[in-house]
């Protein structure tokens, strides 16, 4: 019911909204939360287990009950708390958990068989048969017991993650914030304010008092300019900091404003900060008594927050009922506004209560009774004997606990303060962080005034500032009176944890199964493990623990409070990494040619590269491979090879490091000249391999595969930093700086000549030759190295000119009956060549397996090389790099199957090697393939049998030489 | 044959603009990496001094002067922004042309430190990143160079072939942002 | 998490890769005898309290850093130039 009045809604600017199909109405400043108050709708949801129907508990982030889903199809958003969601027009709202709906739930069932559900349920009753947890239990279990469902539809939302820094970074924007950062600022700190409000304000907007004597609520706003007008302080408003994290840097989620078209829903945000301040106010807590979970059973300060922020109440009749003076402002507030207060009910026997309506000292609500429409009456328990009270609401307060989940979030463990019955952080839980104002147990408003001051004075000193000693604001001092009550005794579930439907029973059920340990009840109970993380009853819980297991709460301690504070997004935490954005894409100068061409596109590592280059009339891959294998065994073919890593080593000590790194020499290498080379890891394992040109006497260019031109960067650092820093060199990577070309084929000089401005011939530029040329007016590099095994070149130019050059390639090679080659044929003619790549130096091979032992230069130490010649790593024993042909010439060949012999069981224990990589060569018109078998080189003419059980093959191959076109190497050097 | 064709590596993505920001590719001129040998520092600074009166850069600075810029790139690296290289340089350092390696765009607009707070791990508020300083550093997932060039402008240096990649996340966190703000 | 890279100051843990223990830094004689390779190579220490390891700050500047840092408190204490302490030695 909205009162007239009351609240800081713009009652000139309704709004319209659904739940559950039906229209209601309410205002701009609304909540969706408020605006269901005001239309007395009460039963939200239902619960979790027992599907209890359930109504607001609280009116803020922490809220357990009022759950729901937002909008419809793929942006629906499950799970969202209705004490959080802006109220905004056409909002469409779904309740959750219910079947089929919200006021007829078949699965409220669950509650009558609650005898048999309670603590430790799943552990005792689906533990056999086995098969039956999969196919049965569980899915039974995860639609009965739910939050809300995804739409299983890609997300179209927008999503942002962003980076801040600052001084001071002060948490939570109440009155001990808002000093805090204000003081801070004027001490010249750059501040961030976070708060998860709407504005700033916290208790103040929720509390009818005065500051500085004016409306608290006004004093926060004239506070709230002052410091959006501040050029030291960044107000983040909507923003909830979510954890702490090592060196200063938290996590915080931003919701935007709604309605910005085009806009994110949140932000994610990392901020970095010098030091920090604590001021997150504190939680109250609800008192455990039989039927507390009735729907219109709010928390008192709850119900203040609605009457005064929103002017609205849930109830025509409510009762209080409470343990500390605090919970008396609810009634004193609710009947100044002209609501009917039933009875205030005070469990301490000493306490004072003023006003208008009856009071019970000494006595407890020991249950709410009703349907599911919510609380009808209330049975109290007084020193004279039990009566019943007709409400429609109660407002319940069992005190408050500091808000201290951030300080906790490093491990640390708070301090027991007995005189307010709660959990208080301890100094350094989080290195840099001071907790202040009510999230430190001082609960009133000039308390946290001066609380907020005294903190930003601190760090303000810390950090070398001057802090301000300016007056404080007046504000209310009223002492804080509490007598601890948790759970009132008596018949029938009471509940402590609402969001997961933990009772008290259940609590003193684990403590009963010897799960004594606070860490222990909480995962047998499930207690405080829901999405609210328990904080509107973690504290009561281990006080009910403590008490059946007769221990005292500082002794019991608290489970451990791990971010985030509240529940974050998956979208929220992964923005910007769907689609486009989730790894770079690496283009080469050649990428648009070959799409026009109709290429479809293969991924090596970040980079796209050209597969193939179909022509018309082929309906296949394998017909386009085969034709450009053709191409480049019999006229020419072009294949952009800029992917591979290009390094440039420049230095005096270049070649000393280049021994090092590779197994063979390098220092003996003639400027203009190209040598292969293979690195080792430290293990004695193949790193990689690649070619090393000599441009100058102390300049190297080097290759590395595509896949590993990365690490192989980062090992060359690491040996030239960690190891060898003595020697005088510097590197950096030159792989985006060239496009560079194959040329490769029997004609592939004619088609060279026909650019070059100064042609080339055998003698200029034999095999692994290397040099500056120019073409089409440009400085360029030709290398004289072939991985098909034909008459081939490399032809780097500036990247630049890449597109062009690649162009003017291949229209020469087709007029030369050639053209453009993709991987697969590149594949097929190192193949056939026995050129080994990645796929059979896979991080398990070594120099000796793949037949280059004697690459490893006995006469000077490399990388590796102690550790190659390791015991196990040589001999007989190893599995050797083979070429395999089919016996039948037809059957294709498959990589990842194992080899055995012929007459073996096709059994793990009898493999003697595995296919590493195989294609069908058009020049030896056959499969091939190459791969490992134990002492393979000795074997080789053998017979052995191939088998891949995933795809069901059995193929009888002979084991040839790795090398199968042109093994005297005749093409390449003619 | 004729001569061969030019293409900047953002040739069709840039200029565009989004709310208040620009985002457009410069020509840099030639970039060379510039990397001193053993106990060359001090010769290779005097002659970077005699040829462009720039010297060496301490690490995270740049300076300019006539039409050439020094930007540190790494440890025991800087880049030599827009001139051809002295032949003197090499006698002090490993010369590399880099010219080609990088797309070079130009990030403007009051306030587009928010753009790059949405993508590039750094601190870049005025005071503490102030024109000339520069970084290497992430623009999401790819390694860049960012260079504040005044109150309202970055020089952004990233890997040619992730051009397109870099000109998308800009121009996700430029529209984002833009759309936040109402612009 | 931050580390604080001796050229670039402190920045944040994406730009940084891991390698591991500083033992790495002091590699044995190709004759040092296989115990020193395995423990060069193999053997670490898994301490609960201080540890000295590996990071390149791969993505800025490129230097290879000894950092020293508490895996219970996760404090991280400093870092040093892994050349620089090579030069030491």
């Amino acid at each position: 019911m909205r009162i007239n009045g009351r609240g800081r809604v713009d009652r000139g600017r309704a709004l319209s909204f659904t739940f559950d199909g039906r229209r209601y109405s309410g205002f701009a400043g609304d909540t969706l939360a408020s605006a269901l108050v005001a239309n007395d709708v009460k039963l939200l949801g239902r619960s979790f287990k027992y599907h209890r129907p359930r109504g607001l508990l609280t009116a803020g982030s922490e809220e357990p009950n009022a759950l729901v889903t937002l909008g419809a199809g793929a942006a629906s958003e499950p799970n969202a708390r209705a004490t959080m969601v802006e109220l905004r027009d056409g909002l469409q709202v779904r309740s959750q958990n219910r079947w089929p709906s919200l006021d007829w739930d078949l699965l409220a069932l669950n509650d009558l068989a609650a005898p048999f559900l309670g603590a430790g349920f799943y552990y005792k009753t689906f533990m056999w048969p086995r098969a039956f947890w999969e196919k049965l239990y569980e899915p039974a279990i995860r639609r009965a017991a739910g939050l809300g469902a995804l739409s299983g539809k890609s997300n179209p939302d927008r999503y942002e993650k962003a980076f801040a820094f600052c001084d001071l970074l002060v948490i939570g924007g109440g009155p001990t914030g808002m000093m805090a950062a204000h003081r801070a600022a004027e001490a010249g700190l750059d501040v961030i304010l976070c708060d998860e409000g709407t504005v700033l304000g916290g208790r103040l907007l929720s509390e009818d008092e005065t500051v500085d004597g004016q409306p608290g609520a006004d004093w926060a706003a004239a506070m709230q300019r002052d410091l959006a007008a501040h050029p030291k302080v960044r107000v983040m408003t909507r923003t909830t900091v979510t954890g702490a994290y090592d060196q200063g840097t938290f996590g915080a989620l931003e919701r935007i404003v709604p309605d910005a078209e085009g806009a994110p829903l949140e932000c994610f945000w990392r901020i970095v900060a010098k030091r920090s301040i604590l001021a997150a106010g504190a939680l109250e807590r609800p008192v455990a008594f039989a039927g507390n979970d009735r729907p219109g059973i709010l928390l008192a300060g709850a119900m203040r927050a609605y009457l005064h922020r929103w002017g609205v109440v849930p109830g025509r009749r409510v009762a209080v009922f409470g343990n500390t003076d605090d919970a008396h402002r609810t009634a004193r507030d609710l009947a100044a506004a002209g609501v009917h207060v039933a009875a205030v009910i005070d469990s301490r026997t000493d306490a004072k209560v003023q006003g208008d309506f009856p009071v019970y000292t000494g006595a407890q609500v020991c249950r709410g009774a009703g349907g599911r429409d919510g609380v009808e009456a209330i049975r109290i328990r007084t020193p004279r004997g039990e009566e019943s009270i007709a409400v429609d609401a109660l407002a319940v307060s069992g005190g408050w606990n500091p808000s201290l989940h951030l300080a906790c979030h490093m491990n640390g463990r708070p301090d027991w303060r007995e005189d307010i019955a709660a959990f208080v952080p301890r100094d350094g839980m989080v290195p840099g962080m001071t907790a202040a104002g009510a999230c430190a147990g001082a609960f009133s408003t000039h308390g946290c005034l001066s609380a907020g001051a005294a903190a930003a004075a601190l760090v303000a000193r810390d950090l070398g500032r001057t802090p301000s000693d300016a007056a404080l604001p007046e504000a209310e001092d009223a002492p804080y009176r509490i007598k601890a009550l948790w759970a009132v005794p008596g018949r029938g579930r009471a509940w402590l944890d609402f969001q997961n439907d933990v009772t008290v029973k259940d609590v003193v059920q684990a403590a009963q199964e010897n799960f004594r340990s606070v860490e222990h009840m909480k995962r047998y109970t499930t207690q405080g493990m829901a999405p609210d993380q328990g904080k509107s009853s973690n504290v009561a819980a281990l006080a009910v623990l403590a008490d059946a297991t007769g221990r005292g709460i500082p002794e019991t301690g608290t489970t451990t409070f791990r971010p985030p504070f509240v529940p974050v997004s998956i979208a929220a935490m992964g923005a910007g990494a769907q689609g486009m954005g989730f790894a770079p894409r690496r283009r080469t100068t050649s990428d648009a040619a070959a799409r026009a061409r109709g290429a479809p596109m293969i991924e090596a590592g970040l980079w796209y590269r050209a597969s193939y280059f179909p022509q018309a009339g082929e309906a296949t891959w394998r017909q386009s491979c085969d034709r450009e294998v053709g191409m480049v065994r019999n006229h020419v073919g072009i294949c952009d090879v800029s992917t591979l890593g290009k390094i440039d080593l420049q230095g005096p000590d270049a070649a000393d490091f280049l021994d090092l790194v590779y197994t063979n020499r390098m220092s003996t290498l003639k400027p203009g000249r190209v040598r292969y080379g293979l690195m080792l890891r430290e293990d004695g394992h193949v790193m990689d391999d690649g070619t090393c040109a000599r441009l100058g006497e102390g300049h190297f260019v080097i290759t590395t595969t595509t896949a590993a031109a990365g690490a192989v960067m980062k090992h060359l650092e690491f040996v030239h930093q960690c190891l060898v820093p003595h020697l005088d060199l510097a590197m950096i990577s030159v792989t985006e700086s060239w496009a560079q070309f194959a040329v490769a084929g029997p004609k592939s000089r004619d088609l060279l000549n026909g650019l070059l401005e100064t042609p080339v011939d055998d003698a200029s530029f034999p095999f692994m030759a290397c040099g500056p040329v120019r073409l089409g007016g440009v400085a360029a590099r030709l290398f004289r190295i072939s991985f098909s095994g034909e008459h081939a070149y490399e032809i780097a130019v500036p990247a630049r000119y890449g597109a062009s050059l690649f162009d003017l390639l291949v229209a020469r090679a087709e007029a030369m009956g050639g053209g453009a080659y993709g991987m697969e044929a590149l594949n097929v003619l190192r193949l056939e060549k026995g050129h080994i790549t990645h796929a059979e130096i896979h991080g398990r091979t070594t120099a000796f397996d793949i037949g280059m032992d004697r690459m490893v230069s006995a006469a000077k130490e490399c990388i590796g090389k102690t550790m190659a010649a390791r015991p196990g790593l040589v001999g007989p024993e190893r599995e050797q790099l083979v070429g395999l042909a089919p016996q039948d010439g037809r059957s294709a060949l498959l990589p990842g199957a194992f080899l055995f012999a012929p007459d073996d069981k096709a059994e793990r224990a009898a493999a003697q090697g595995y296919v590493t990589s195989a294609g069908y060569s058009p020049t030896l018109g056959a499969p091939l393939a190459l791969g490992f078998l134990r002492d393979g080189r000795a074997r080789q003419g053998e017979v052995v049998k191939m088998v891949d059980h995933l795809r069901g093959a059995e193929v009888l191959c002979t084991v040839t030489d790795s090398v199968r076109v042109d093994p005297e190497g005749g093409r390449l050097r003619g | 044959m004729g001569e061969l064709e030019a293409r900047s590596p953002c040739d069709v993505l840039l200029p565009i603009t989004r709310g208040g920001w620009t985002l457009s590719e410069v020509d840099t001129g030639r970039i060379t990496s510039i990397a001193p040998f053993a106990g060359q520092e001090a010769a290779l600074s005097g002659a970077l001094q005699t040829a462009y009166g720039l010297g060496f850069p301490e690490p995270g600075h740049s300076a300019e002067a006539d039409g050439a810029r020094i930007l540190w790139s790494g440890r025991r690296q800087a880049f030599l922004l827009g001139p051809e290289p002295d032949a003197a340089l090499a006698r002090h350092a490993a010369v590399t042309d880099q010219s080609d390696g990088w797309a070079a765009l130009h990030l403007s607009g009051a306030g587009c430190e928010a753009v790059l707070a949405r993508l590039v791990p750094l601190d870049l508020r005025a005071e503490v990143f102030a024109p000339g300083c520069t970084a290497r550093s992430l623009l999401q997932h790819c390694h860049v160079s960012v260079t504040r060039l005044d109150d309202t402008g970055f020089l952004i240096l990233g890997y040619r072939s992730m051009a397109g990649t870099l000109v998308h996340e800009l121009d996700t966190a430029m529209s984002s942002l833009a759309a936040r703000s109402g612009a | 998490m931050r580390l604080p890279c001796p050229i670039c100051g402190e920045r944040d843990l994406r730009e940084f890769s891991y390698l591991g223990d500083a033992v790495r830094l002091h590699r044995p004689a190709p004759d040092a005898g296989t115990d020193a390779w395995d423990a060069y190579l193999h053997l670490r220490d898994n301490p609960a309290g201080r540890t000295r390891d590996l990071w390149q700050h791969e993505a800025g500047c490129g230097a290879w850093i000894v950092v020293t840092r508490d895996t219970v408190s996760h404090a991280v204490e400093g870092a040093q130039l892994a050349a620089e302490m090579r030069d030491a030695d």
